[in-house]
């Protein structure tokens, strides 16, 4: 999922750069004094999230969860993943500073898009309802991120389309882990503290 | 990015072990950031293999100076590459160009290949660059170096609340993982095991709400007004400008070689 520095064409990198840095603004903006403590401890339970090794057969893939982190930040969903994100290429060495912007964008952008398509209906209906949706909408935006990354790497030339296309199919079992955790939380949320998706589904 | 850790290391403390890091601790953070991003920009720009060896040459050349543990940190570099593995592998296939050789009826192009060669040495010299001018701040330190060179306020705090909970969060996660150990739970490719998993994130992001509410009540009734003051201070001394100045100057060399 991360892209490294020098993969990309110029273009792309500046265009994520000032996408990401829109994106950024426009969270920060609906961050208050309120909900900055939120949206910090949220953003660190995802870092952590991401630490879950989730077996599947032989192998095993770590989770992502940005349709979650949407699902509960709304556009703060994108500074909050921009941090980790840094902290990510800083100390851990993953992805690159030049394509920080990039990465955000491939990332964050899905988490708000499933926020605005599928936060209300999270919110509505019974518990179950709520979490088919939320599994949908987790699903969802693991097949974003990866599209977004396989438009990436296709835009900064034909060479690349193999790799776009590989990193796409390669993610489908990723999209179905995704989806079937990102429903059972949603489902625990629901039942444990049902007011958390309404107060975010009309912020 | 959890590949890279060992199931008991420390998730953010790991990165800043606790000990001076030789001749790069010393220097002023905000220089760091800045020739770390200077660096990295001028690395993504070179296109000769040159000129990208003498890049990577100097970054391993701040490895030596930082006293980082080598073998860990070249590990971690060595974990990015396992994930560009395959696009790498795959563009001497998919770029047209002069033959070198054919696997399965599929042509590999000399081209091809020395667009992986490059994208590789690319991305390993400002990787390492970075994890070495910045990667061994302690993070509150970068939180805030990032502030008195102007980052948003707002992005600043968001920063420094998660690298403080982060680490108070993996403790919870591991809470929670050993009583499910403690029930027999092992993780398996089964429908138990991924309600299990989503339960436990769920848990995880519930507590961790009503834990930031906790937080925030504290802190309001400690007079929090929106802003964190951060005080610390940076000074630029002679030595951080003859940093700065040398690799800039290598920089520019690198530029230089780069047209040659």
């Amino acid at each position: 999922m991360h892209i490294v520095d020098g993969a990309l064409a110029n273009p792309v990198v500046i265009g994520g750069a000032v996408a990401a840095a829109g994106g950024i603004a426009i969270g920060l903006k609906s961050l208050d004094l309120d909900r900055i403590p939120t949206a910090g401890v949220l953003a660190a339970s995802f870092f952590v999230a991401s630490l879950i090794h989730v077996p599947i057969g032989p192998s095993s893939v770590h989770l992502i969860l940005n349709g979650l982190a949407g699902l509960l930040l709304g556009w703060a969903a994108f500074p909050a993943l921009f941090v980790g994100l840094l902290l990510q290429t800083v100390f851990f060495g993953f992805g690159g500073l030049t394509v920080l912007g990039v990465n955000t964008v491939n990332i964050a952008l899905p988490a708000v898009l499933t926020w605005m398509l599928f936060g209300r209906l999270i919110a509505r209906g019974s518990p179950v309802h709520g979490a088919i949706w939320g599994g949908i909408g987790g699903a969802f935006s693991i097949a974003a991120t990866t599209g977004f990354v396989a438009v990436s790497l296709a835009l900064s030339g034909d060479a690349f389309l193999p790799a776009a296309k590989l990193v796409f199919f390669a993610h489908i079992p990723v999209m179905a882990i995704e989806a079937v955790l990102t429903g059972f939380a949603v489902l625990l949320a629901r039942k444990v503290k049902p007011e958390l998706f309404i107060k975010v589904a009309t912020s | 990015m959890a590949h890279a850790l060992e199931p008991q290391a420390k998730t953010l403390t790991e990165a800043q072990g606790g000990f001076s890091y030789g001749l790069i601790s010393d220097h002023d953070p905000r220089m760091r950031i800045v020739m770390a991003c200077v660096f990295a920009i001028v690395t993504v720009s070179l296109s000769t293999i040159p000129a990208l060896l003498t890049a990577l040459a100097t970054s391993i050349g701040l490895l030596l100076m930082s006293r980082l543990p080598i073998r860990r940190t070249l590990k971690r570099m060595a974990m990015m590459d396992s994930f560009i593995i395959f696009m790498l592998v795959l563009l001497p296939f998919s770029m047209p160009g002069d033959a070198m050789f054919t696997v399965f009826g599929f042509a590999a192009s000399w081209q091809g290949l020395w667009k992986a060669v490059e994208i590789a040495l690319t991305a390993n010299a400002a990787i390492l660059a970075l994890m070495v001018l910045v990667g061994t701040m302690e993070p509150v330190t970068l939180g805030h170096a990032l502030h008195k060179l102007r980052c948003p306020e707002v992005l600043v705090h968001l920063l420094m609340f998660t690298i403080r909970y982060i680490e108070v969060l993996r403790e919870e996660y591991l809470r929670l993982r050993g009583a499910m150990k403690i029930r027999g739970f092992r993780p398996g490719t089964n429908w138990h095991t991924y309600r299990s998993f989503g339960y436990l994130v769920g848990m995880m992001l519930v507590r961790a709400i009503e834990r930031s509410e906790r937080i925030l009540a504290a802190m309001k009734c400690r007079g929090f007004s929106g802003r964190l003051l951060l005080l610390q201070d940076f000074r630029m001394t002679r030595r951080d400008h003859l940093f700065a100045a040398t690799l800039t100057a290598v920089c520019v060399g690198l530029l230089c070689l780069d047209l040659l």
